[in-house]
């Protein structure tokens, strides 16, 4: 037994692959399959992952940010609201504003109001972040404030009252109605981050050729990219065997010139665009947390503050900088769940805040600050919302949904605690 | 009194800063001169960590001047201290525990690529030749430092200051929490660097820790200096009397903390 458990030890030491993560994937392979045999097989479908990642993504974008304030020791509990509000900004610009100001319909009124909601967010995220660093007030207090600040200015836009529909083009950020990318593109897009797997396990290991340090053993190198590809394509493999029910694939055919032959139409979705929003929202910001300089001085900034201020870090921009980022992104995620909902209503993103934390927290993300990764995060989410949508398969009540969650993110933490206890 | 010819590295002229009213340092005049160790002693509150924090910029003082090199210096903030040449080494190490002994050597002064990203490899093979000659046995250079000893923590803050050219190096307290073989590797590479030429401040409460090691103590009570003197010409027993009663000996210079009787 004790043989046998330093030799898997061994196993992962040589892939360099954090224990904890994996724990995470089996996790939520467990989750998956505990739900489908439940569900009499419902679960683990094409269209159930299909929907699980598209409601997922807009927590995701968000929790990749969560992930750095978490790490500097702080927290962001008006994310959820600054979603609600940025939500009505936009829905507004494209009913009301934009349409008169660059006419009805114009090709580029989607990013304008894209745009404006990221800068908006990027204000407001960083008025609370001055507010923490210059001013000296938690950040539990001011954003708790902005919970209540930006959800009653949701309701001020409008008075409350609902904005629709968006702009045809801009609902295709909410994965809906034409909101995929096909069959082939979702093909080349998995081949293309295969061959960047393969391209940067190549440099990587030069780089450290060229300097002499240690290397993997070469069967290491050659799991990690097989890993590596095996998701990969295994996600485009869902996404490409999810089909357009028939009508749908039939209206998409008449749409594009497409002859409908006599056994009818096999269509897939594809990837769907706030999915690729997410992953690529994840990419670019693992690179910020690994291979640049602000990303350095986060988790520095999180493990010793004393330090990192001594070390010439300017720790109040530095966190003025994280929340205008988390900002940004609650702008982003705005864009995806109004675009989805294809309507601006004052209530969008309420109780966002919980899933947020917890999908960061249950990712992995130290409450104790300095630790925390970005793929963690982004599978969090992915648990959160397998949770829910497992539930509402089984037939589960909202109330009991809700106390399912509150459960398992004690859980979560609790496992975290022991977790750094042992390995201490 | 002391016929030194060169200019003194470090001539810290009157320096004051208070807290709330009260008076942490009061008046302190400090020299430091290239190759010397001077140990700055006094009680646990005495104003020591203050007054150096002066010099090494995290405190901007009330009063005082610094020279360095004979050339008036302005120090506000870390990295003008650095600027001087100025490193410090502090007592809570000043390491952030969840990066690696790299990442700390380089923390706020990273290497880049061409394209304005890390260069971690770079940053890693400096780090490697740094610590060959600083301590040949440090192998474990991607692990977060919080899993490395009391002295090899010790060894990756020195290799800090030694890899940036340190002219002038602050240590506070830079043994207590080092078990004996520790103590001794710290020691040695103490007076390497001395060797070097480098001017050494050590800061402690302790002054086993650091009697030995010093050419010269330069004592602090209540914020002000009791007086310095060469640790050839007292003795520890007189040096303690300078701490706890601000007693100075007869082969001392006294200062304005000093007992008069």
């Amino acid at each position: 037994m004790e043989q046998k458990t330093s030799r898997i030890g061994r196993f992962l030491n040589a892939l360099e692959l954090d224990v904890r993560l994996l724990g995470m994937v089996l996790a939520l392979l467990a989750i998956w399959v505990v739900f489908d045999v439940l569900s009499g097989g419902s679960f683990i479908t094409p269209r159930n992952l299909f929907n699980i990642s598209i409601q997922s993504a807009s927590v995701m974008v968000m929790a990749t940010g969560m992930v750095f304030v978490i790490v500097t020791r702080n927290i962001d509990l008006s994310v959820g609201s600054i979603l609600g509000f940025i939500g009505m900004l936009i829905g507004v610009m494209q009913v009301n504003l934009l349409p008169d100001l660059m006419g009805q319909g114009h090709i580029l009124l989607w990013l304008v109001a894209l745009l404006s909601g990221i800068v908006i967010g990027a204000l407001i995220g960083g008025l609370q972040g001055a507010i923490i660093a210059f001013l000296g007030v938690p950040a539990f207090i001011v954003t708790l404030g902005g919970l209540l600040v930006w959800r009653g200015a949701a309701w001020w836009v409008t008075s409350g009252q609902t904005v629709a529909p968006m702009d045809p083009t801009f609902r295709l950020i909410g994965g809906g109605n034409g909101g995929t990318i096909g069959y082939w593109p979702s093909l080349i897009v998995g081949i293309i981050c295969c061959v960047l797997i393969i391209v940067s396990l190549v440099t990587g290991r030069q780089q450290r050729k060229r300097f002499d340090f240690p290397l993997r053993p070469m069967w290491a190198e050659f799991v990690l990219a097989g890993l590596g590809i095996t998701i990969v394509m295994g996600i485009v493999g869902i996404a490409n065997s999810y089909y357009m029910p028939a009508r749908v694939a039939k209206r998409y055919a008449e749409a594009n010139g497409i002859a409908v032959p006599e056994e009818g139409l096999q269509i897939a979705y594809g990837l769907p665009i706030p999915v690729l929003i997410a992953i690529g929202v994840a990419i670019v910001m693992t690179f910020v947390a690994k291979r640049t300089r602000f990303g350095r001085y986060v988790f520095a900034q999180g493990g010793n503050p004393e330090a990192a201020e001594l070390s010439g870090i300017n720790t109040r921009m530095m966190t003025v900088a994280i929340f205008s980022v988390m900002g940004m992104l609650c702008g982003l995620a705005s864009a995806i769940s109004t675009a989805r909902l294809n309507a601006s209503t004052n209530a969008t993103g309420t109780l966002d805040e919980l899933l947020v934390i917890a999908a960061a927290v249950i990712g992995g993300t130290s409450l104790n600050g300095g630790v925390g990764t970005i793929v963690g995060a982004v599978l969090g989410a992915l648990v959160m919302q397998s949770l829910q949508s497992g539930m509402v398969l089984l037939g589960f009540d909202a109330p009991l949904q809700n106390m399912v969650v509150g459960v398992v993110l004690i859980l979560a933490v609790y496992i975290d605690i022991v977790y750094r206890r042992r390995a201490a | 009194m002391q016929t030194q010819q060169n200019v003194p590295l470090v001539e810290m002229r009157d320096m004051a800063i208070s807290f709330g009213g009260i008076h942490a340092v009061d008046g302190v005049d400090v020299d430091l001169y290239g190759g010397e160790v001077v140990a700055v002693l006094g009680h646990n509150g005495a104003g020591k960590s203050t007054l150096i924090k002066m010099l090494s910029g995290a405190y901007r003082g009330s009063r005082g001047d610094i020279k360095i090199h004979g050339e008036p210096a302005i120090i506000n903030t870390p990295h003008d201290a650095k600027r001087y040449g100025i490193e410090t080494i502090y007592q809570t190490l000043a390491l952030a525990d969840n990066i690696d002994a790299a990442g700390n050597l380089f923390l706020g002064r990273e290497l880049q690529t061409r394209w304005g990203t890390l260069d971690d490899v770079a940053m890693e093979a400096e780090t490697r030749k740094v610590m060959k000659r600083l301590n040949p046995n440090f192998t474990r250079f991607r692990e977060p430092v919080k899993a490395l000893s009391g002295g090899q923590r010790q060894s990756v803050a020195i290799a800090r200051a030694v890899h940036f050219n340190a002219k002038i190096l602050i240590m506070d307290e830079p043994t207590a929490a080092l078990g004996p073989q520790e103590t001794k590797q710290v020691s040695e590479l103490i007076l390497e660097l001395k060797k070097q030429g480098i001017g050494i401040f050590l800061i402690s409460h302790d002054i086993h820790d650091v009697f030995d090691l010093a050419d010269r103590v330069a004592v602090m009570k209540n914020g002000k200096l009791v007086g310095s003197a060469r640790t050839s010409e007292v003795t520890k027993d007189e040096v303690l009397g300078m701490i706890i009663l601000g007693k100075v000996p007869e082969n001392a210079i006294p200062g304005p903390g000093a007992e008069v009787d």
